[in-house]
Order: C-alpha cells, then sequence, then structure tokens
C-alpha cells in the first residue's frame, strides 16, 4: 500500500456566483494508494463534487484552480494534472483517471444502443479493432453481474437505474484506468439495487488493480466499501483516517457528529442526536474554523483562528484546536 | 379548535346505531381490501392491490418498501387525494367515498399530507405568513390577520423555526432544504389535524439536519397525539421513527409484512423483509461487513405491468418452493407476536411448530 497513485496538494478551487466568490475547495491534500478505496463524505454544498471534478479537470468553465497541486503516479513516472495539456488531459481521462458521474440517468448516450457506446469510447481513445473492444465489453459486463448479450443490444432507457449503474462502472473500466471515482453510486437506487452495486465494487476490488476514490453523503456506504475516509466540511478535509479510525475514534467533532446521527437498522434504539445550526456559506464561510457556529466545543480560538490538518494518531489527521477532547 | 371530526354528530347516517364510532376500538383509519389499478395507455398497473390495514388514533404505522411498491399511493388514498378502484377506506367507521360535502371536508381537514418535496410543495410566490394563513383564513379557524399572525407565530416555534418573526416574511426560496420542511409540517398543524401522512418527509435533507426533523416530529405525534402514516424507503429512519407503533412492508403494491416495529427490526419473518434488512449498509465499519446477507435468486426487479403469479416475490426469493409460491398469492396471515405475514412457507413452518 505504500505507493502511490495519486497526490492532491493545498488545492484550492473558486467560482464566481451572483452574490459573491464560491470558495467550493479550500486547501485540500491527501494522497491515494494503489489499490485503495478512500470515501470523501460530506452533506450537500461541502464542495465535495466539485473536489472530484476537478481531480479530472472536468470542472465547469466559470471555476478557478486557484492554487495546487494534483501529481498522478503509473509505473515509476509522475504527471502533473494541472500542467497537461488538451491532448494530454484527453489521454488522462478515462485511461488513467475515470470518474463516473452522480445520476447515472443522465451520462449514457440516450440513442446509442450499450454497445455503441463502448466502441465510441474506445475509438475516441485510439482503440479501433472493434473485436477486442466487444470482448472486453462482455468481459466487463459480466465483472458487474449483467447479461452481456442482453445489455449490448439495449438501449439505456430499456434497463433499469442499477443495471445503467452497473454499465457506467463497466465502461469507466474499459481503458483500465488505474484510479476511478465515484461521485454518489447508489443514490437514488433502491436498497437490494444499492446492494448489488456495493458487492459488484468489492468485487472488481478484488479482482483488478485500481484506486477507487467515492464520494458520497451516505456514511454507511463508506463504512461498507472504505479503507480510509475524509471528512468535508465547508470545503476542506477536517478528518481522514482509516475507517476504523473515523467510525470509532474520530477526533473531530463534526465527524463524531455525523456518525451519531446516521440510525442503524441492527440492534437496539439509542437517541440520535442532531447537529445543530445549519450547513455553512461558502461564499462567506465563518471565520475561524468553519465549524465553529455549530461545534460544542467552540471558544474564542476557534472563532480567531482556522485549525490546520494535524496528526491526531498513527494515521489520522484531524483539524480541530480541541482534538484531545473529542470522546466517541 | 376546529370541528370535532370523530362525526359522533353525524345523525343523518341511515345507521343510527353508530354511537361508538368515536372509541378507540373503531380504527381512525382503515383500508379495507383496498386496490388501486391506474390506466396507462391502455395498459393496466396494478398499483395497490387489496391492502387491509387498521391504523387506531394516537398510533404510528410506517409503510416501508422500495420504489414502485405502492406506499405513496396508499397514502394518497389515506389522505383522500385520490379514489381506490376497489375496496373502501374509513375514517373513524365511516366511508370516506360516501360522505357528504361538509363530512368529507372535515375528514379533509382532518387527514393532513406532507409531501416528500418541499421545493415543490410550498408555492415560491408566497411568504411562509402567506403560506400558512391561507388555510387558517380559509376555513375560519382564525377570525383575522391578527389572529392568523399570533397563530403562525406559534406554530412556527412548535417547529423550531425560532424566532418566529425572523421567518414570517421569508419566501421558500430564502429558506433551506429542512426549514422548507418545517414550514411544510407547520403548514399541515394549522387545521390541527388528527392523522398526518409524511410521504418521505426526511429524505431530501441533509444527515445532520434529518435528525432534528425526525426528533421535531417525534416530539409533535408525543405532545400533540397526532396519528401518523409514515412512509419511508429507509428501514432505519422507520424504525428510529415508529419504534413504539408498528411496521407494515410493502412489496409490488402488497402488504407482505406488518407488525410490531421491534419484531419486523429484529425479528423479521417474509423473506422480502429479510433481504431488505440484510442488503442495508450500516453506518458501523465492523456490523456492516459481518452481516449475514440473504441473496436473492434474481435482481431484477418485475415490472408493475407483468407482475408474477402467485407470490409477486417467487421469481427473487431464495425460499421458493414451485408448485406452491408461483401458484397461489399467500394471504396476508397471523404468525404470532403480533405480527402477520403472506408467505407459504413461512405459514407452514408456523403451522408445523404449533402442531
Amino acid at each position: 500500500m505504500s505507493d502511490l497513485a495519486l497526490l492532491v496538494e493545498d488545492l484550492w478551487v473558486e467560482y464566481p456566483a451572483r452574490r459573491g466568490v464560491v470558495k467550493a475547495v479550500r486547501g485540500v491534500t491527501f494522497e491515494v494508494h494503489r489499490g485503495e478505496t478512500l470515501a470523501l463524505i460530506g452533506e450537500s454544498g461541502s464542495g465535495k463534487t466539485t473536489l472530484g471534478l476537478a481531480l479530472v479537470r472536468l470542472l465547469p468553465k466559470a471555476a478557478r484552480i486557484k492554487r495546487g497541486r494534483i501529481m498522478y503516479y503509473r509505473n515509476g513516472t509522475s504527471q502533473d494534472i494541472l500542467a497537461l495539456n488538451a491532448e494530454e488531459l484527453r489521454r488522462f481521462r478515462w485511461q488513467e483517471c475515470a470518474m463516473v458521474f452522480q445520476g447515472a440517468q443522465n451520462a449514457l448516450n440516450p440513442v446509442l444502443r450499450i454497445e455503441a457506446q463502448f466502441l465510441d469510447t474506445a475509438r475516441a481513445h485510439g482503440l479501433s479493432d472493434a473485436n477486442a473492444v466487444r470482448e472486453r465489453a462482455v468481459e466487463l459486463l459480466k465483472m458487474v453481474q449483467l447479461d452481456p448479450q442482453r445489455v449490448l443490444h439495449s438501449f439505456p432507457h430499456e434497463l433499469s437505474g442499477g443495471m445503467r449503474q452497473r454499465v457506467l462502472i463497466a465502461l469507466g473500466l474499459l481503458l483500465q484506468p488505474q484510479v476511478i471515482i465515484l461521485d454518489e453510486p447508489t443514490t437514488a437506487l433502491d436498497i437490494l439495487t444499492q446492494r448489488s452495486i456495493i458487492e459488484v465494487l468489492r468485487r472488481l476490488r478484488a479482482q483488478l488493480d485500481f484506486s477507487l476514490i467515492f464520494i458520497s453523503h451516505d456514511l454507511s456506504l463508506a463504512a461498507e466499501l472504505a479503507d480510509r475516509v475524509a471528512t468535508v466540511y465547508a470545503g476542506a478535509i477536517v478528518e481522514i483516517g482509516s475507517v476504523y479510525d473515523i467510525f470509532e475514534r474520530p477526533r473531530h467533532p463534526y465527524t463524531l457528529a455525523l456518525t451519531r446521527s446516521v440510525p442503524t437498522v441492527t440492534g437496539d434504539m439509542h437517541p440520535l442526536a442532531s447537529i445543530p445550526g445549519s450547513p455553512p456559506d461558502l461564499i462567506a464561510p465563518p471565520l475561524g474554523c468553519a465549524f465553529h457556529p455549530r461545534c460544542p466545543l467552540a471558544t474564542d480560538q476557534c472563532k480567531r483562528e482556522e485549525p490546520p490538518l494535524e496528526r491526531v494518531g498513527k494515521e489520522q489527521m484531524a483539524a480541530c484546536w480541541h482534538w484531545r477532547e473529542v470522546n466517541p | 379548535m376546529m370541528a370535532d371530526p370523530s362525526l359522533r354528530a353525524g345523525d343523518t347516517s341511515p345507521n343510527g346505531d353508530r354511537p361508538n364510532a368515536a372509541e378507540p376500538s373503531t380504527p381512525i383509519i382503515e383500508l379495507d381490501h383496498v386496490s388501486r389499478v391506474f390506466e396507462q395507455r391502455r395498459r393496466r398497473v396494478k398499483a395497490v392491490d387489496d391492502v387491509s390495514l387498521a391504523i387506531q388514533e394516537g398510533e404510528v404505522v410506517c409503510l416501508v418498501g422500495e420504489s414502485g411498491c405502492g406506499k405513496t399511493t396508499t397514502g394518497k388514498m389515506i389522505a383522500g387525494l385520490i379514489h381506490p378502484s376497489a375496496g373502501e377506506i374509513r375514517y373513524a367507521g365511516r366511508d370516506i367515498w360516501a360522505m357528504g360535502k361538509a363530512e368529507f371536508q372535515r375528514y379533509r381537514l382532518a387527514v393532513q399530507l406532507i409531501h416528500q418535496d418541499p421545493y415543490a410543495s410550498l408555492n415560491p410566490a408566497h411568504t411562509v405568513y402567506g403560506i400558512m394563513s391561507a388555510p387558517l383564513l380559509q376555513h375560519g379557524i382564525a377570525a383575522n390577520h391578527r389572529q392568523a399572525r399570533e397563530r403562525v407565530r406559534d406554530l412556527l416555534s412548535t417547529v423550531d423555526l425560532t424566532p418566529p418573526d425572523d421567518f414570517l416574511d421569508k419566501y421558500p426560496h430564502q429558506l433551506s432544504g429542512g426549514q422548507r420542511q418545517r414550514v411544510s409540517v407547520a403548514r399541515a398543524l394549522t387545521v390541527s389535524p388528527k392523522v398526518i401522512v409524511a410521504d418521505e418527509a426526511v429524505s431530501m435533507v441533509d444527515v445532520s439536519i434529518r435528525v432534528s426533523l425526525l426528533n421535531m416530529l417525534t416530539r409533535l405525534k408525543r405532545d400533540l397525539g397526532v396519528t401518523f402514516v409514515f412512509i419511508t424507503h429507509d428501514l432505519a429512519v422507520a424504525k428510529h421513527f415508529a419504534w413504539e407503533g408498528r411496521i407494515a412492508v410493502m412489496y409490488l403494491g402488497r402488504i407482505i409484512e406488518v407488525g410490531r416495529t421491534p419484531q419486523v427490526i429484529n425479528h423479521p419473518q417474509h423473506p422480502y423483509t429479510r433481504a431488505l434488512l440484510s442488503a442495508i449498509p450500516e453506518a458501523d465499519p465492523r456490523i456492516t461487513r459481518t452481516k449475514e446477507r440473504l441473496q436473492l435468486r434474481s435482481l431484477d426487479i418485475p415490472s408493475l405491468l407483468n407482475i408474477p403469479s402467485g407470490c409477486s416475490f417467487h421469481p427473487r426469493c431464495p425460499w421458493f418452493e414451485e408448485g406452491l409460491c408461483e401458484v397461489s398469492v399467500p394471504p396476508l396471515a397471523d404468525v404470532g407476536a403480533d405480527m402477520r405475514v403472506a408467505c407459504h412457507v413461512v405459514a407452514r413452518e408456523r403451522a408445523k411448530e404449533a402442531a
């Protein structure tokens, strides 16, 4: 697990809005190792999708990467993603790093059969051997538990939401990327369908060698699939650590509150804690620690100074002046 | 105070012998073999199929199921927004579709629906005060704007929108999702309903907001004694909200299991309920990674246009028995412990145990 696949350093992303500048990503630093699964969890408007889009440089035109570095490593070579030209970028996307977007319904071309979507994708990246692509598509569709003969000749509308999501995952894997980013992979799917996607991802991870970054508001998905989890609040990573650290020994009050606010089905009833206040405004985030207006531990220092992400455990970092007082 | 909707005064009824219509033994809401078919381009979609359910006053019942199971249609029928195609829906013992105009209006006030999407259900052109004062003035609950304003203030405090004066003149777009949903709840409360049908009322809001909304609804239930029909796809939310009530699990238009919440959650009987509970990922890595999973025979969800014969779960059911499950529809039968389950295999096993 020691070799790096992706390194993000002090990344800042902003975009203009009517009321002012939205600071969607504020000084994010993290790394992803080969074969590892990292979950970025956060609520709507926390900047997690913008962060995902920045990793493949698919940000809307108005958005601006103000500062930072995104390094991608493969076979002992490294690439600075923010320095790539258009041609290099095109190659990087999909071949090196694929992103599966939120809302599988809308990501497929509605007038093309699934087979054509595989062929088009391959052709766009210089693979012209249709038979080889078809073979690879069949293999991938089997891996995601679909019947290739039926699916390849279907139009997207003939497939259920869960099937479309699995097609997109297969399509994302077509060019054997090293990193795959999934944005809300199971949102809006039924429970049993959600389960099948989770099992598919688990199986793929065991069979193929790639790193997975998924972005979700669903903590249970992170608990289920992630090796490491990063909590995103107001555009910044406020805590990062192993899945067990995050769920069992959180050191940031926001992570603690989040994990205590989700009801579980297994076991007895325990009261749920709510988080007071409302999510922060990314145009005018609170001064100091962005979480301070909602935090039970907030002091004057928190209102003045933003805490840095500091080491709080062997492989755990948290951005809180009072992390020692956070008691799960 | 609104008119008592318990209909004791309904002496125009030919059944003069209904003095105990308001006794607790008469369910406040009763679905009696209710079905609903939608015609769609000459195709018939059976959204709800022969559902019977009695809800007592003050009770909390969760209707749980995946999309297309008929839970929303059932909720709308309880609220009197759509007609059943067959069967009867009774409010305090009276068939709602046989009521006279005045009586029907009283029922409609007594049963309020809260929609899933507060972005769509609040008029964007009206202020919070406008939205909430309309029913108060319309139904004569408030005599004038001064009274209405007082009442709206009280209700906003009830749903934790404090201080209320900060919200009175806001438009829906100036509120967050959680705040809008609170306004929806407050609006439903304007007419002092006896029953609230909440359709996915907390699904569209963020986790950090969801708990406080749930806690607020729990408090209303306790303080106001309102009967709740809580519709959700999320069994964890159902468990949390209806721990002291009941859960009814629906599948392709039918109730397949109903019982006290702790029983259904901890000792589910129907293979579909078991599959659902075992499939849910949990926000605890140790629990979720060691949970036993019930494997289904098929991942395909049957179309409502072509519902499988017999037990409609049979093509996916791990306990499927040929010659039994696809042949006849299992009735929702008593299996003890206050539970009813629609499964041939469960019924047979319970009968064996009893013998």
